[in-house]
């Protein structure tokens, strides 16, 4: 037995804070997305500052007496100064925090989990693929190798939405998309006849952007079944197993690997996620209903 | 080794008390014997055993005045560890935002400050320190897999992505302050498989003081082992002398009474443990999860006696002014739909896909997650399930086709 019950037990050691309690943040800004997203730009309302974060980490967002969901963080690691979150009413605590306004208050706890690689993909070129919500979590990754461009070869983002009031973002997607130096592909299933452009799954997209297979790190977010058919797609390409990442979603209550909720597999999506490379769950991903 | 005859049981409870513990031992309550708070040896189950089997659990008079003559009931020392709900905080809405404080603390922070109060003094994080008897070897194991569960083992995968690894105050707080007086085993219940999990029935370490409960005849006398520093201080103040080869042997003849009533079968059940991990992540698909998915209720009674499975929700209310909020902690189960409920639908619907994840958890991935198996065989899952499915008899039906469907390809 690694621990004894005496009075020198490691447990002693035990978190300084408390990671279970939420800290006040005020909203500063509301922007509508589409009917039923919106886009937060949250400041500490106690005075403190804000933790850095990596793109692809999370914050649970507590709605006062009501709960607490994981959402992640859509904003500029650059950019310290402001916490930006983008988030659907899908339930009752998302739909509290969506029905917020500027000046009220809002608890977060975090950032947690694990980071997309923005390191490790240094010099390859980059596919970000995304589904509807899917692209507030790599918007972080977006920005990053923005800020870095010279360090990364191609960059293209492939974004697929219900429909073209269903897009997020897209006021900057037009803006990326008349950029040199980035491929920006966006399509949706459904759409009238004032859209122009492509209307299929995402997946369909991916003979359109340039990118070396050998040398490529694709990230992955949006609904299970959209990314299964990706990875097929990159992995049919050349993609290797351990370049493309996907950020998974389960059911939080902690976020702190305690509350077993998250579990996938052997992995806790909250601090062994939600970012994972492909090739760590390709066992996990094959398996319905695990 | 030592020993202390039966009136010394009483003086132990007293010194503890004494020493400001709250003393929890085995009663008689509601046809079971569970633990509860104890003020003396009379509020033993004395002469009182369980006969346990799949599904079943009967009382039974002995033929003698043992205290410690049953083996493990509904109840494990988890409840008094990782209580089965608890008060993580309470709010205030105030014009900055909100103001927090723990239960019973009574304090709060200022200008919309969370207060900073150190988790482990206030509140539902100061219990009284607990005093346990009766700990099996296979429920001393259990804490220790709770250890890493809730404090030193646990994110040893994030650890190594860079994500920090948390610990529980509620838990670490309890567990740091507990006295655990184990007893030593002499008889196998009917659905105990210590010997095969490697936990027991004898408890080697991780004890203040461990008794062995020696009836031979007329005797009738405790065999002691002190098993920390503050287990020797307590023992000090309980009148006791070295025991005598002969005492010394019965008691080592008491324990293995129960190792050879599993491995020869009479009482108990073995569970084949090699490769399990493995065996079991090859057959996520196996036939056999349809099976027992047919008898399985989904019920959540074994999760809830298991003494290691530690899943909980958190549960977020206000009052009716909206003005106060709290958080509770409370105990849940991979068994509830709702357990995986993601906008949409759950996760895991089926039946089949809830028993699965529970018990690749317990014996396969719960190795990845804390290098450690989450089972002990202290059998309380076959007891108390309804319908009696026993997770020996689901590895071995696995095993038993995972075998021949190998052997199928070898000769195909």
């Amino acid at each position: 037995m690694a621990t004894s019950a005496t009075s020198d037990s490691p447990l002693r050691e035990h978190g300084v804070a408390d990671p279970m309690m939420p800290r006040p943040f005020r909203i500063t800004r509301k922007v509508k997305e589409t009917h039923d997203t919106v886009t937060f730009d949250l400041v500490p309302a106690d005075g403190g500052t804000i933790a850095g974060f990596a793109p692809g980490q999370f914050n649970m967002l507590y709605a006062f007496g009501i709960g607490e969901v994981p959402i992640s963080i859509s904003g500029d690691p650059a950019n310290p100064e402001v916490l930006i979150h983008t988030l659907r009413a899908v339930g009752a605590v998302t739909r509290a925090l969506c029905d917020a306004r500027r000046g009220d208050i809002v608890g977060v706890r975090g950032p947690f989990g694990t980071a997309w690689p923005a390191e490790q993909a240094r010099g390859d070129d980059i596919v970000l693929i995304a589904g509807g919500i899917g692209l507030a979590p790599l918007r972080p990754a977006f920005y990053r190798f923005l800020t870095d461009r010279r360090t990364y070869g191609r960059i293209s983002l492939i974004y697929g939405a219900r429909t073209p009031a269903e897009l997020l973002y897209r006021r900057e997607l037009e803006h990326w998309r008349g950029q040199f130096g980035l491929d920006v592909e966006v399509t949706v299933d459904h759409a009238a006849a004032d859209w122009y452009g492509p209307v299929g799954v995402v997946t369909r997209l991916l003979s359109r952007v340039r990118f070396d297979p050998i040398d490529t790190t694709a990230l992955l977010c949006g609904p299970e079944v959209m990314m299964r058919f990706a990875i097929r797609d990159l992995t049919r390409l050349g993609v290797a197993d351990d370049h493309i990442f996907l950020s998974m979603e389960r059911n939080m209550k902690c976020a702190i690997g305690f509350c077993g909720h998250c579990q996938f597999g052997p992995a806790f999506v909250c601090k062994d996620g939600p970012v994972f490379s492909y090739r760590d769950v390709a066992r996990l991903l094959a398996v319905a209903e695990i | 080794m030592q020993v202390f005859d039966l009136s010394a049981l009483d003086r132990l409870v007293q010194v503890l008390g004494e020493r400001g513990y709250l003393v929890i031992g085995p009663v008689l309550r509601d046809g079971a014997i569970v633990y509860d708070e104890i003020t003396s040896s009379r509020d033993l189950p004395i002469g009182w055993t369980d006969l346990q089997e799949g599904g079943s659990y009967r009382l039974h008079k002995r033929a003698d005045q043992a205290r410690f003559g049953y083996v493990v009931g509904p109840h494990s020392w988890k409840r008094y560890l990782f209580p089965p709900e608890v008060r993580l905080w309470q709010l205030r809405r105030s014009r900055d935002g909100y103001l927090g404080s723990r239960q019973s603390s009574g304090q709060t922070g200022d200008n919309g400050q969370l207060d900073a109060i150190s988790p482990a003094t206030q509140g539902d994080l100061s219990p009284p320190r607990q005093a346990f008897i009766g700990v099996r070897s296979c429920e001393l194991h259990a804490i220790h897999i709770q250890d890493r569960v809730f404090g030193a083992g646990n994110g040893a995968r994030g650890a190594a992505r860079g994500t920090p690894n948390w610990h529980d105050p509620v838990y670490a707080r309890r567990r740091h302050d507990a006295f655990l007086v184990s007893v030593q085993c002499t008889q196998a219940g009917g659905t105990c498989f210590c010997t095969s999990m490697g936990t027991g029935p004898k408890a080697e370490s991780g004890f203040d003081l461990a008794l062995t409960e020696v009836i031979d005849g007329k005797e009738h006398y405790f065999a002691v082992e002190a098993g920390s520093d503050r287990g020797r201080e307590v023992l000090e103040e309980v009148p006791h002398r070295a025991a005598t080869d002969t005492e010394a042997e019965a008691a080592a003849r008491a324990v293995a009474r129960s190792v050879d009533q599993m491995d020869s079968g009479v009482r108990g059940r073995t569970m084949e443990t090699a490769g399990i991990k493995e065996l079991l992540y090859r057959n996520q698909e196996h036939p056999r999860w349809d099976e027992v998915a047919q008898r399985c209720l989904a019920c959540a009674n074994c999760t809830m006696v298991c003494p290691t499975c530690f899943c909980s929700n958190v549960e977020d209310k206000s009052d009716i002014t909206g003005e106060h909020a709290e958080r509770w902690r409370r105990w849940d189960s991979c068994f509830h739909r709702d357990f995986s409920y993601l906008h949409g639908g759950s996760v895991r619907p089926s039946t089949r896909a809830r028993y699965r994840q529970w018990m690749t958890h317990k014996l396969a991935s719960w190795i990845d997650q804390f290098g450690t198996s989450g089972c002990v065989g202290c059998g309380r899952c076959i007891t108390w399930c309804p319908v009696g499915i026993d997770i020996t008899e689901e590895v071995a039906a696995i095993r038993a086709s995972d075998a021949q469907h190998r052997e199928g390809e070898k000769s195909g």
